[in-house]
């Protein structure tokens, strides 16, 4: 599974291609650019009854009824804060609009294809299965994160699918 | 110049979608007693019309259908048959092929179907069932609309050029005469004279067209034989003034040709019969000399089998009104033509002819766009109908994509797709919440001194309001749209049940979303169905109780406020208290004590209430009634029943006009603030401490009156957290569910509003106890509440039994 | 100026057909549902060739034919009836009725082209 993965990140990117970062406790992540909609700080949510705790709730953006999932509680990080600098990605993903709490998001950075090095079975809070693979920068790692393969995961709970409840 | 055909194949689409709607409804309103010509004739037009198209656009499986339709439809309403009620069904059948056509066609494929054989035979063989006696046809023809010469065929005429259709052998055509005779007593007319040649075949009993085909199928390619009946006897056919005219025709060559394509129609009006005996050997020898024939059908037949002899034509009468400008032309154009025409009394009518050989009309083989198989042909048409579209000239293949749709002169209205009336629904309800917004903030002002904001909101406010009713207009439809369907399913279901049942259709032109009316469809199915099955009772039962033998089913839309109300209601046996009782009890459904009728009545809808027995007249209404009112109620509707025993049971479905909108109730629960569905409210009560009961120590149930509801408490339900306000300082909402009331716990009431409903679904998924949310006046989403679900998980977390208290 | 005609036909596809195919060759094309659709279309404007259909509510084809022979302005402009009936009858009633010719459907835009060129150029 992990390898036919990495193989196909490896097929996918060819040249270039322009990665949104940003921070989740210690570690940095990367998602593709084109899946992000818009970067906005963190309102009131509306609480959605017997949801994972990660799943924050539910806002409105301009007419559209959005989940908010604070991916710091989802990979257990734990304390959260929420204040000013509280930044939420609005993901558009398969088509469904999401925001994801983050710690700060760092940059937009260009990776080229041979940047991403398959990822070995590692640490890191994301299961292996949604990395693309690692990249450097600045020394810096960042993990490449399928973000389309997360947010439709089974494991979110977002999409009427088994139903299962906080995997965490 | 090439056209496109296909860009006319989605107005042909919709245009025979209504045709068999029409078609449909007028069916079922004929009564084969006393039949309306008018409605004959109507349905007439719609297969005629649909058949037209479907012959043009190359449809060919539809113009055969509705060919042998409209032959059995014309003898109808010409009065040469009599209507019955197995015609009926053979004509209802064969609209549900047609139907089943139309949709394959609408989505590149072909429909493929013993079926459309099967319904295609039951008609011709209703069609030649009955030949009406002779005295009979000339007494009707002057009266029907269209005072045709009814000749029937005892035997048939056949044509064919059998070089074209590859016959070269001898012993070949031998064979194929010997097949035909088998068939009946066979002449070879004129195979001397030239081709193509001519036969005639008589029968003592009907023979279909196909049968000859079929004969012809295995040797040649039926596409260029011709089948006409031949009349049943000269005399009949001279005895009609008005036709005389073609009497003359058969035996002389010039109506032999096969069709060309076209030809001029040269004769004089009203000519006597030696003139037109002249004038069709002029023809003739015109047509010989431009090299292809004159006549398109052969005179006075009445289209026999259909296509293979309705080849494409057009003819100019040369006398006729207007001509004097055809000739005109044609003498401006080739005044050398004048030979051509010199023969006939006034000729100038003639000019194609000799220009004709420019043309592919020369070669009476050549056949540019070859005429819709029939018969044994669709076969062929059926094999190599996989390629959309099926048959049709090489103009229709070259055009790539279809382009837009142009809207004929006449329409007054445009198609829009759903989905952009649905963004504009969705625009103008953000803009109404973006006014509740600005109403908000401005409310902090001083409306003195900032009257012109205030004017400005409340200008904005009413056109914000005006345009979403306008909005919402666009998406209303008429009910008529589902109640339409009823006649046929009444019609069905009673037939099976041999039942004599009577549809009363009030309020079609009652206005509804038209989401709603697509999700009406089911359940109002079912309801009438079930009305049929339990509520009417048999012939012989109503009979011994006094009423007529026939029952009647309403089906009544009308508005009341902001809602629509439809009604199901039967004369029937009504709903038995007793029987339903003891059905509750051996259910082990819970019921209170000293039940009121309409309590018993909404037992019907308990899950689960009357599931296999169907032995009593009531039972089996129960079946599938649980799922008509969860129905019902996911369109944020409700379900009421009414019924007097032996008078009949009424059930009367409440549903918001607008799947989009809802009136509800806001209400506060700690932080959160959820909207109710005023349809699920019965009323709101401060709840004294000796109301409240516990059971086992547990579940909690709230007494009123001789009842005792169960308690939903949503902190618990919703894992809200939140240490809830003691019960006895809350508000309680009477609320109605699917099993009967409950008691929803909510920390106030806030106010009763309208609300635009947005999917959940869209970006996250369903949640339980919660049917989907809306943007509250400050931007904050509130969730809106389902009760029946709140119920069940309440259920799931405590478990309270109600009614053992008692 | 371009050549006026009139289709009269209850189905929207053949109409939009017919009027698609002599739009196209140059024609000016005016449409009309129905025959008392048509009737009134012709009154209120001038033609120089006028197709209808025979079966059509409210008032068919041959209806139509008579009552627009009896307007002045209509008494010698070229009539087609568009039918799918072929029979020899139907044509003798066109005759009778005032019909110029007819054009037997299903047909295919050339041959309407071909039939309109021959009546009007």
């Amino acid at each position: 599974m992990t390898e036919e993965l990495k193989e196909r990140a490896a097929v996918n990117t060819d040249d270039s291609r322009e990665y949104l970062t940003f921070t989740l406790g210690e570690e940095e992540y990367g998602i593709d650019i084109l899946n992000v909609q818009e970067i906005r700080g963190y309102d009131a949510v509306t609480k959605i009854a017997n949801a994972p705790d990660f799943i924050k709730g539910v806002i409105n953006m301009r007419g559209v009824i959005v989940p908010i999932i604070d991916m710091r509680l989802k990979f257990n990080l734990g304390e959260v804060e929420y204040n000013q600098f509280t930044v939420v990605i609005i993901l558009n993903v398969t088509g469904r609009v999401i925001g994801m709490v983050v710690d700060g998001v760092s940059d937009v950075v260009a990776l080229r294809r041979e940047q991403i090095r398959p990822a070995p079975e590692f640490g890191a809070v994301l299961d292996t299965d949604y990395i693309e693979g690692l990249a450097t920068l600045d020394e810096r790692m960042v993990i490449v994160v399928d973000i389309e393969r997360l947010m439709s995961s089974n494991e979110m709970g977002l999409v009427d699918q088994v139903q299962q409840q906080q995997s965490v | 110049m090439t056209i496109d055909m296909s860009q006319f194949y989605q107005v042909f689409f919709d245009e025979t979608d209504e045709h068999l709607s029409e078609m449909e409804s007028l069916l079922l309103e004929l009564d084969v007693d006393q039949p309306d010509l008018e409605k004959l004739n109507a349905i007439f037009r719609a297969a005629h019309s649909i058949k037209g198209g479907a012959g043009t656009f190359g449809f060919t499986d539809m113009a055969r259908v509705t060919h042998v339709l409209e032959t059995l439809l014309d003898r109808l309403r010409k009065q040469e048959l009599k209507p019955a009620v197995e015609m009926v069904d053979a004509f209802l059948e064969a609209g549900d092929v047609l139907r089943a056509q139309l949709e394959a066609h609408r989505a590149g494929g072909e429909y493929q179907d013993e079926r459309i054989e099967q319904v295609c035979q039951r008609l011709e063989a209703l069609t030649a069932g009955e030949p009406p006696p002779a005295a009979d046809m000339h007494a009707a023809a002057p009266d029907s609309d269209h005072p045709e010469p009814s000749v029937e065929g005892t035997g048939w005429r056949i044509q064919f050029d059998p070089v074209a259709a590859g016959i070269a052998e001898a012993d070949t055509l031998n064979a194929l005469a010997d097949g035909v005779a088998e068939l009946g007593r066979l002449q070879r007319v004129d195979e001397a004279t030239g081709r193509p040649y001519r036969w005639e075949l008589v029968t003592d009993t009907q023979v279909p067209a196909e049968r000859i085909l079929e004969v012809f199928d295995f040797v040649c390619d039926t596409h260029h034989i011709r089948l006409e009946p031949l009349p049943a006897s000269g005399a009949s056919v001279a005895a009609d003034p008005g036709y005389g005219l073609f009497d003359a025709a058969p035996g002389t060559p010039a109506d032999t040709g096969p069709d060309p394509g076209y030809g001029l129609f040269e004769d004089a009006p009203g000519a006597a019969g030696a003139d037109v005996a002249e004038s069709a050997m002029a023809r003739d020898a015109a047509a010989q000399e431009a090299g292809y024939g004159f006549f398109a059908a052969a005179p006075g037949s009445p289209d026999p089998s259909g296509e293979v002899q309705e080849g494409e034509g057009y003819g100019l009468f040369s006398d006729a009104p207007g001509s004097e400008q055809v000739h005109a032309r044609a003498e401006q154009d080739r005044a050398e033509t004048a030979q051509g025409y010199g023969l006939f009394d006034p000729s100038p009518g003639y000019p194609g002819a000799a220009r004709e050989p420019e043309g592919n009309h020369g070669d009476p083989d050549v056949h540019p766009h070859p005429p819709p198989e029939a018969g044994k042909n669709a076969d062929t048409g059926a094999a190599a109908g996989n390629a959309p579209p099926p048959g049709g000239g090489q103009e229709r293949r070259q055009g790539s994509g279809r382009p837009p749709r142009k809207p004929g002169g006449g329409d007054s209205s445009i198609r829009v797709s759903v989905e952009k009336v649905d963004q504009l629904i969705n625009l103008v309800g953000e803009l109404v919440i973006t006014h509740a917004m600005l109403a908000e903030s401005a409310s902090r002002l001083d409306p003195v001194a900032h009257e012109n904001i205030f004017n400005g909101l409340s200008n904005l406010e009413r056109n914000s309001r005006d345009l979403q009713q306008a909005v919402m207009s666009i998406r209303m439809m008429p009910i008529s749209f589902v109640f339409n369907r009823f006649p046929r399913v009444v019609r069905d279901t009673a037939a099976s049940l041999k039942k004599k049942v009577r549809l009363k259709l009030v309020g079609e032109d009652t206005e509804l979303d038209k989401g709603l009316i697509e999700r009406l469809a089911d359940p109002l199915n079912h309801l009438v169905r079930n009305s049929i099955d339990h509520g009417i009772e048999a012939p012989e039962k109503r009979r011994a109780a006094g009423k007529s033998e026939t029952g009647e089913i309403t089906l009544r839309a009308s508005h009341q406020g902001g809602n629509i109300v439809v009604e199901v209601a039967d004369d029937g046996g009504g709903l038995n208290r007793d029987k339903l009782l003891a059905k509750a009890t051996e259910r082990g459904v819970s019921v209170s004590e000293n039940p009121s009728d309409k309590e018993i009545w909404q037992l019907i809808f308990a899950p689960g209430f009357s599931t296999a027995d169907q032995v009593t007249d009531i039972s089996g209404r129960g079946v599938g009634m649980d799922v008509v009112r969860r129905n019902i109620e996911q369109m944020n509707g409700r379900v009421d029943i009414d019924s007097a025993p032996g008078e009949g049971t009424r059930i009367t479905i409440r549903l918001p006009l607008t799947l989009a909108i809802l009136d509800g109730m806001s209400v506060r629960l700690g932080e959160e603030i959820f909207i109710l569905p005023l349809t699920a409210i019965r009323e709101s009560i401060q709840p004294r401490p000796e109301q409240l009961k516990t059971v086992s120590g547990q579940g909690r149930v709230l007494q009123v009156g001789d009842e005792y509801l169960p308690l939903i408490l949503l902190q618990e339900v919703f894992d809200l957290g939140s240490p809830a306000q003691r019960i006895e300082d809350s508000i309680i909402v009477l609320v109605d569910t699917g099993q009967g009331r409950a008691a929803l716990v909510v920390d106030e009431l806030l106010a009763q509003q309208q609300v635009v409903i947005k999917s959940l679904e869209t970006n996250y998924r369903k949640v339980e106890g919660v049917s989907g949310a809306t943007i509250l006046g400050d931007g904050r989403v509130a969730l809106i509440l389902d009760v029946d679900e709140l119920l069940r998980l309440s259920h799931r977390t405590v478990r309270p039994r109600p009614s053992t208290t008692a | 100026m371009a050549k006026s005609i009139l289709t009269v036909d209850d189905s929207a596809s053949i109409r939009q057909m017919v009027s698609f195919t002599l739009k196209g060759a140059g024609y000016s094309v005016t449409e009309a549902v129905d025959g008392q659709d048509g009737l009134e279309k012709a009154r209120s404007g001038s033609f120089n060739l006028i197709f209808t259909d025979q079966n059509m509510p409210r008032k068919d084809g041959l209806t139509l034919i008579k009552e627009l022979r009896n307007l002045p302005q209509y008494r010698s402009v070229p009539i087609l009836m568009l039918t799918t009936e072929s029979s020899e009858a139907m044509k003798s009633q066109g005759r009778s009725a005032g019909a110029t010719g007819w054009l037997v459907k299903p047909f295919d835009p050339q041959k309407l082209l071909e039939v309109v060129r021959k009546v009007i150029g």
